[in-house]
């Protein structure tokens, strides 16, 4: 199966206490991208936010693994000081340095009804791998 | 899980003997149907850390322990540091010494009824809840290094309580050896305007009813009477104990090779305690501590706020103040010898029982409250610690209800207004900025704590005192 004909798209998965998020795609970077709109969709709905505001983001680690729990951790922490929720992601990895520019806006109680705020990524079910099919998979468990 | 797996030592202690490279048995208080119904997961999570360097007499889980992150929330382990013992970041969790806090009102049920409303009113008015709320204090760099240093302490010289409260505190609302200069700039910039926040998921503010008192003996030195009104706050250390969480994590998970330390799942990540790293997690988490204490005595002088303006006159005053993610230095006998333990508690409430030096006058003899969270729908407990939970688990008992049902199965069968409508209807009052939180947080995705605590009690974990039923909830 050709993995280009994945389309990207993210999911989350039980954990008895709080929620994993899962990103699937035909790349690395969309896969990122998708596990990062999943953790949104963990505190709102993501069509509901709109991307007027941009934030640069970047990390590095020493695998795939920790750099996606880099990555989710420095968006909870951008969303926490800046009272922000984001909608989309642009990310690029390279030789495990992660550069991204996250979009959202300010959050609106009203608007976005948020159910409740990630305390941060967990290495608990935190995986970062490529299918049989092409088909990257990044995904780890928050804490809420 | 499946209870074969155990030896039953008597109706509620279950042991894993040692095997592979577990250094002690595993412990599970519960009873059959308990520890059916937990996942297998507390099992794998609970032997694991059965593995960690220096661990003594054994890893325990408490009656609500469940799948958690490392260690099973509802952990409980001791560490010896002159046997190579380790401190976890995970063993602690991120919300570092997150806890409950139980006020007295003076009013009684009656006196209330026709307040109920206006009261519901004015503490969610009052009081700052879930996601995107600031406090009114703004903390600048004095301010944070006084709070990361005294705790409850500094929130009093800030004006924010009384001395009286101080007693009615973990630690007389200061944890000692807390050094600031190991909390790091991201996780002070996350914490600058929250103080004085409830935050959101299972955090609440809950005016409740003394429903049943189990021990009268003991409720009456706790100044519980059935049909009083107490307040009760459940929060932690906010956006900077999970920022120390999330930092020392990564630096334990990364640094765990140099210790020689096997991981056997990463995030049970570690270091010796006497380790440059250990010391300063011990520090960091320390002061983390201190911002919970000061946090949950911000939100009972804003409580207290609340309730004077809609009953002029009446002040509550603490019963008492415990943390339920804790890793702390006490004194243990093992094997007839007092020794210095590092106890983490993750999920799991100190219990210390009738004489221990530690405790204020007024509980020497009954043993300290432990209070025990429930759901917004059922109850919550008042237990007092007891004498033999010394030896069952470095006295800890539960800490709560633990979920029975995961967030996203809750939203797909609840719909917050309608769950709001039928608390009502139960004469309950919900107030939240979130209707898919509190469906998130329905009644029925929660255990029955009942079954929890009673188990405590029967196993000598803790004794139950009184059950409190909630009349207004308010929800981060």
């Amino acid at each position: 199966m050709n993995s280009k004909a994945i389309a990207p798209h993210w999911e989350h998965f039980e954990h008895e206490a709080d929620i994993g998020i899962r990103g699937i795609a035909p790349t690395l970077e969309q896969a990122f991208e998708q596990t990062a709109v999943a953790m949104t969709a963990v505190i709102t709905n993501p069509d509901q936010v709109s991307a007027s505001k941009a934030v640069s983001i970047r990390c590095e680690a020493t695998d795939k693994e920790l750099l996606l729990v880099d990555w989710i951790n420095e968006l909870v922490y951008q969303m926490a000081v800046q009272g922000l929720l984001f909608k989309r992601y642009q990310v690029a990895i390279q030789n495990g340095n992660l550069s991204a520019t996250a979009f959202g806006e300010v959050v609106d109680r009203q608007k976005h009804q948020p159910a409740v705020e990630i305390k941060g990524a967990t290495f608990t079910g935190l995986s970062v791998y490529q299918q049989a099919d092409g088909a990257w998979i990044a995904q780890c468990i928050v804490d809420v | 899980m499946d209870t074969s797996q155990f030896i039953q030592r008597d109706k509620t202690c279950w042991e894993i003997k040692p095997n592979g490279t577990m250094r002690v048995p595993a412990i599970i208080y519960a009873d059959a149907q308990l520890l059916q119904d937990m996942d297998q997961k507390v099992y794998e999570q609970l032997t694991n850390v059965a593995t960690l360097p220096g661990i003594v007499e054994a890893a325990y889980a408490m009656p609500d322990a469940h799948w958690g992150y490392g260690f099973p929330i509802g952990g409980v382990a001791a560490f010896d540091p002159e046997q190579g013992g380790v401190v976890s970041a995970g063993g602690v969790g991120f919300d570092i010494s997150c806890g409950v806090r139980t006020l007295h009102t003076g009013l009684n049920i009656a006196g209330l009824q026709a307040h109920k409303q206006a009261l519901a009113d004015e503490l969610f008015r009052t009081v700052p809840a879930g996601v995107g709320s600031r406090g009114r204090i703004h903390l600048n760099h004095k301010s944070m290094q006084g709070m990361l240093t005294g705790g409850a302490r500094w929130a009093l010289e800030e004006g924010f309580g009384e001395d009286q409260d101080l007693e009615r505190i973990e630690d007389h609302g200061c944890m000692a050896g807390a050094e600031p200069k190991y909390v790091s700039s991201r996780a002070r910039e996350r914490q600058k305007d929250e103080m004085g926040t409830l935050g959101s998921g299972n955090h609440y503010l809950e005016v409740q009813r003394v429903a049943e008192i189990f021990d009268h003996c003991v409720a009456g030195i706790f100044g519980l009477r059935v049909n009083d009104v107490v307040i009760s706050i459940h929060c932690g250390s906010r956006g900077l104990g999970h920022q120390i969480g999330t930092e020392f994590l990564k630096n334990m998970v990364t640094s765990a090779a140099q210790y020689q330390i096997v991981l056997p799942d990463r995030e049970l990540a570690c270091a010796p305690l006497t380790s440059p790293l250990g010391k300063q997690y011990l520090g960091a988490m320390r002061a983390g501590i201190n911002c919970a204490l000061a946090n949950r005595q911000i939100i009972t002088h804003l409580t207290r706020q609340a309730v004077a303006r809609v009953f002029p006159g009446v002040h509550p005053g603490l019963l008492y103040d415990v943390s339920h993610n804790t890793c702390k230095l006490e004194q243990h006998t093992i094997d007839g010898q007092k020794k210095a333990l590092y106890v983490h508690r993750k999920g799991a409430t100190r219990a210390f029982g009738p004489g221990h030096p530690d405790l204020p006058p007024v509980f020497k003899e009954t043993g300290q409250p432990v209070l025990i969270g429930g759901s917004m729908g059922t109850g919550s407990y008042v237990l007092c610690g007891a004498k033999e939970s010394e030896q069952r688990s470095f006295s800890s008992a539960c800490h709560g209800a633990g979920r029975a049902m995961s967030r996203s199965k809750a939203t797909k069968q609840w719909q917050g207004r309608t769950l709001v409508d039928e608390l009502a209807a139960q004469g309950i009052i919900i107030r939240s900025p979130s209707m898919r939180g509190v469906a998130e947080e329905a009644p029925a995705a929660y255990k029955d704590v009942g079954a929890v605590v009673d188990i405590a009690d029967q196993a000598g974990l803790a004794r139950k005192v009184a059950r409190l039923e909630p009349v207004i909830c308010i929800k981060g």
